[in-house]
Parts: structure tokens; sequence; C-alpha cells
């Protein structure tokens, strides 16, 4: 972005969709929708400016980890077929550019985050933003096959976040919508590996379908899908739950554990046979569950009058 | 080496990112106006000591 650029001969010009591309809007887009909820369904409200406000910082913020796990991860995502594409491993924007955007949008969306509501959602968001760029990106992705489990931690933190900036504390609702995604990224992601043919192990990131095999993986994801059970029933019985949230929990869990028993009870030969169906059944489902678990706390809420 | 002129090639290839990067800008300008409105405007009624008699401060410890 130096002035020297001027007359350097850069081949490509990077266009401003460039940059936004580093700032990963398809997650960002669950970002939004995660936080919205959980500043929806608190039981005090801000001011719609205050609420607007609250909810773009949290995405910008979730946008710049983005960004800055793109710069530190352009060795491996050149590497793989899914990720060669992004702007930085295919050349389009330099590595430093993407670290600069990630570090300034960084700070500035928790200083607006503290400025638009509170010192404590601030907090949460830079926890959040060290969490996923630290934490998941630089140490545990290429350490552990557990990467998953504690990357999905990253992506739990938006509806908390939306809840503290209302509330000004965590309480039990917001852990729980915590955990609910928590405890759901992990089968989420696990089906989508097992249908895959995924480059991960080219790549050097170990993934439990590599590490420990397709059988310990299909294991893991019932396992995540029972633990599941219990985090969603809670959240139901709570003060942001109500009926449609009930009925929500015992319609997509009961549905969720089943797709998770029917790919614990085949292997790589039965799934072969019809192109890996139930586990693309399965991760299609997983999608479906966590927006409609949230819609369904959105639908409570308003049915309270809280909305 | 030509000085940069304002009909620069440059200018054309970058267009729509500096029009990106302004609209981001103004955009951040208007949020942070419209916030600084609503945050004056739901606060408490703000007073300090100015030398006048003034009630409401009395036992505040201001």
């Amino acid at each position: 972005m130096a002035d020297a650029s001027i007359n350097a001969t850069r081949s490509y010009e990077p266009t401003f969709g460039d940059y936004f591309a580093l700032l990963k809007p398809r997650v960002m887009s669950l970002v939004v929708f995660t936080a919205l909820v959980g500043l929806l369904v608190a039981p005090v409200s801000l001011h719609p400016v205050e609420a607007f406000c609250a909810i773009l910082f949290i995405a910008l913020g979730a946008g710049a980890s983005g960004a800055l796990n793109m710069w530190y991860d352009a060795d491996i995502d050149a590497v793989m077929r899914r990720t060669a594409k992004r702007p930085v491993p295919s050349g389009r924007v330099e590595p430093g550019e993407a670290l600069a955007i990630g570090v300034g949008l960084s700070g500035l969306s928790v200083v607006m985050l503290a400025l638009a509501t509170n010192l404590a959602a601030a907090a949460l968001l830079a926890f959040t933003i060290f969490f996923y760029a630290v934490v998941y990106t630089m140490w545990l992705k290429r350490w552990t096959p557990h990467n998953i489990v504690i990357g999905g931690a990253a992506g739990a933190f938006p509806p908390m976040i939306g809840w503290v900036a209302v509330t000004g504390t965590i309480s039990i609702e917001a852990v729980l919508m915590f955990a609910i995604i928590f405890m759901w990224t992990p089968p989420h992601f696990w089906a989508l590996a097992l249908f895959t043919k995924s480059d991960y192990g080219d790549a050097g990131v170990p993934m439990l379908t590599v590490t420990h095999g397709r059988p310990t993986t299909r294991r893991h994801i019932l396992a995540y899908a029972l633990l599941l059970v219990p985090v969603a029933g809670w959240l139901a019985l709570t003060s942001v739950g109500g009926p449609v949230t009930l009925l929500a929990f015992a319609v997509l869990n009961a549905l969720f554990v089943l797709g998770a028993y029917r790919i614990w009870t085949r292997d790589d030969a039965e799934a072969e046979t019809d192109n890996y169906l139930a586990e693309r059944k399965f991760f299609k489902l997983s999608l479906y569950y966590l927006f409609l678990h949230f819609g369904a706390l959105l639908v409570d809420a308003s049915l309270r009058g809280v909305l | 080496m030509t000085p940069i002129k304002a009909t620069h090639d440059l200018h054309k290839r970058r267009f729509s990112r500096n029009l990106g990067v302004g609209l981001a800008l103004l955009g951040l300008v208007a949020i942070v106006f419209g916030l600084t409105v609503v945050k004056v405007t739901r606060g408490d009624p703000m007073q300090a000591f100015d030398h006048a008699v003034r009630p409401e401060l009395e036992g505040t410890g201001q």
C-alpha cells in the first residue's frame, strides 16, 4: 500500500472487495446473527443506534481476526484447494496488508464497542480476537487434532458478547448460548471432513480424520451430539427459553442425535456406496440446527414482549 | 520520472478501492456522530459546579 508501489510493477491492483474478503464475510454473517440474538433476548435493551453499533463492531472484530488468520495461515491456505483462492495466497493482497488491516480493525472494533456499550463487552471481544488469532491460528491449529474443538470457542463468543453488551455481565444464559455453539462446532466440521476429500494432510494441519482415523471421527461426532443435548435443553429452560425453544430443542436434538448415530453405525465402505449421503445430510442439518435454535430464542423473546 | 497528474492511470485503476475506503470512512463518521447524539441525549442531565446554587448537586460530593 506504500506509495513506492506507484512505480513498481504490480501486475494486479487489489480492489476494495479483495480487502473485504480478508474479513471472511460468510463467517461474519453467522457472527452477526448469533450476536444479534444474544443482544435481543437479553432482559434489558439498548437504544437502536447503540445496538446497531454493537453488532457492527462485534462483526468487525470477528472480521479482523479473520484477516489476522489469513495473514498467518497464508502458507497452508496456498496448499489447500478450498483456501488457495483467498486474497493472500492468491497474491491479490500482500501479507503485510492483511496484518495491518487485521491489527487496525481489531483496535478500532474493540475501542468502538467499549464506547458504544461497555468495557466488559469490549474486553470479551478483545479476548475473542486474541483467542482466534493467537491461541487457535498460531498455536493449536497446527499442533493438535482437537484444534476444531478449541477453535469453536472463538466462534461461540459472539452471542455472549451481544448479551454482555446489553446487560454488562455474564450470566448463565450467555454461558449456555456460548456452550451450544462450542459443542456444535466439532460435529459440524468433522462431518464435513468425512465427506470432503480434504487436503489438510498436505498442508500439515492435524485433523482428527487423519491423525486418529475416520472411525474415531465418527465416534466423536456421536459423542459431541449427545453432549450437546443437555446444553441445549438447559438453555431452553432458562429465562431466555420458552415453548418455541423447547419445541425446537426436542425436534432438532432428536434429529441431530439420530443423524450422528447413523454416521456412527456406518463405515467408509458403506458411505462410499451412496457418496456419503448420511454425512452430507448431517452437515446440512447442523446448519439448520444452529439457525433454528437461535431463531427459536428470538421467537420466544418476541412472545415475552422483550423485542 | 513523470510527476503524478490528475489523469494518471493509477487513479483509474484504484478508483473503486478509493471509493470504497472513502465510503467506509464516511460511514464511520456518521456512526460516531449518531452514537454521540444518542449518548448525550440519553444520559442523565449533566450538571457541575459553576458558582451558582444547584440544589440537585447537594450530597453528591461535587
